[in-house]
């Protein structure tokens, strides 16, 4: 039950109650999207954005930039050891 | 699945494990003992043992499986209230289906349904709800628990039934909150803890900022740290560089979905509904000040403590359980004399044992320390 699940806005169902279809790995479920409405823009605006489903309610829109950037470091946290191993390596046999 | 299967990446994980690896060395031979970090969240015990996380790492490096599992820290004595409520024969019983299994001092949910009561499995609160509406005769209660990451969907379903009128709707609620049971877990005199890697679903809805007592009065860096093994070994990463930096700080590496302030309309919805218990019962660790909270007077009517008056009484858990000493770290899992034998998750007898996110459950599931049990 505290497990959240990433899922897709796919279409507002019913706009006064806050409620959207999600599509989570190709199923499409009811969930309440209130914790992710933010004042003053329109419900609309939310199709397509990324969430993370919690029991029935999105509690965060997923950031995909910054899970790009998570990405990222470790990406180049790889290219940075084979720089080590190499320099560690000549080391050795020099 | 996006946004998962990038972040079970093995050769990200390779990556990270050398890194881990690497900072090792240096830590090694400050300590006369391992480093010892806190996962103090059930869902990520789950990912550690699912993707075998312990074995990456290095034996100056231990992990210590904490008491964060909602259904684990159960007292016996509301799984009691929970059946008594369930038996009244007005009444259908709804819950999450991890809580069937914790058993009370007579029986589980599932037994009492076993004997007839009507209880429910469902996957949301709005579930419940639902079945109130479409059952207007029967009086619908649903058995609310976990810390705060469930507490945004039971206060917004009952906003939401105090909005239609739904008169034959309640709550039995048993949420728990992470910060004082952190710190029951740091005021322990035998702690050895240096870290913690702190729940990222728990900040998602409460900030950074409630986390931060750690590190200000008892000088523990931790990391907010996702449910990926990625997330996982990245999270000990950072926490690794902090030791070795002698830094203490609160660092997030769940960034792609916890923000510094938390989510602010789930926070109010929380507030307006629930308020602060004196102090609230968990098994394994006792009565923790300030650990639960219970319904807001004005909430009074969809409160199914009061309207079905339970007894709330504290039923103490076998002696010989030591799951306090388990979630403290003082032993591992197998070490405790009846795990394995009097105490399996076919039938459990302490808290650790009850859900699969419980240490002790995740260690017996994967074989490990049944053969000195």
């Amino acid at each position: 039950m505290c497990l959240g699940i990433p899922g897709q806005i796919s279409t507002i169902t019913n706009a006064a109650c806050y409620l959207a279809k999600v599509n989570i790995g190709g199923v499409l479920r009811e969930v309440n999207i209130t914790c992710i409405a933010e004042e003053g823009t329109e419900l609309q605006d939310l199709v397509g954005a990324w969430v993370l489903v919690h029991v029935g309610f999105a509690l965060s829109r997923i950031d995909e930039d910054e899970a790009q950037r998570t990405l990222q470091i470790l990406a180049e946290l790889g290219e940075l050891q084979v720089e080590l191993d190499a320099i560690q390596a000549l080391g050795v046999s020099a | 699945m996006k946004f998962v299967d990038e972040f079970r990446d093995s050769e990200k994980a390779l990556i990270l494990r050398q890194a881990i690896h690497h900072i090792a060395q240096i830590l090694e031979p400050c300590l006369q003992r391992p480093w010892q970090i806190m996962e103090f969240c059930g869902g990520h015990t789950h990912t550690i043992f699912r993707y075998g996380i312990e074995q990456m790492l290095p034996d100056c490096i231990e992990l210590v499986h904490g008491p964060g599992c909602p259904v684990c820290v159960l007292p016996m004595g509301r799984v009691d209230d929970c059946v008594a409520i369930a038996e009244n024969p007005q009444v259908i019983f709804t819950t999450f289906g991890d809580a069937m299994r914790v058993p009370g001092s007579q029986k589980s949910l599932l037994q009492a349904r076993a004997e007839g009561a009507d209880i429910r499995m469902v996957y949301s609160p709005m579930d419940a709800l639902a079945l109130a509406k479409k059952h207007p005769e029967r009086e619908v209660v649903f058995f609310a628990l976990g810390f705060e990451t469930t507490m945004p969907s039971t206060a917004l379903t009952v906003l939401q039934a105090e909005r239609e009128g739904i008169k034959n709707f309640s709550l039995f609620c048993n949420h728990i909150t992470t910060a004082p049971t952190i710190k029951a877990v740091l005021d322990e005199p035998d702690l050895m803890l240096d870290g913690f890697l702190a729940p990222g679903h728990v900040a998602m809805v409460i900030g950074l900022e409630p986390f931060q007592f750690i590190v200000r009065d008892y000088h523990k860096p931790l990391t907010i740290t996702g449910f990926e093994p990625l997330d996982i070994l990245q999270a000990l990463w950072m926490l690794l560089q902090q030791f070795a930096e002698n830094r203490c700080g609160v660092e997030n590496q769940y960034a792609r979905v916890v923000q510094t302030q938390g989510n602010t309309t789930a926070l109010k919805a929380i507030h307006q509904v629930f308020a602060t218990r004196d102090f609230f019962e968990l098994r394994g660790l006792g009565s923790i000040d300030q650990a639960g909270v219970g319904m807001r007077p004005e909430y009074a009517f969809f409160d199914a403590e009061q309207k079905f008056k339970v007894k709330n009484l504290t039923m103490t858990d076998p002696q010989d359980c030591q799951c306090g000493a388990v979630v403290k770290g003082l032993i591992k899992p197998w070490e405790c004399q009846i795990f394995g034998k009097r105490c399996t998750p076919e039938n459990p007898m302490g808290a650790l044992m009850v859900s699969s996110e419980g240490a002790c459950a995740a260690y017996y599931n994967h074989g490990y320390g049944r053969d000195a049990a």
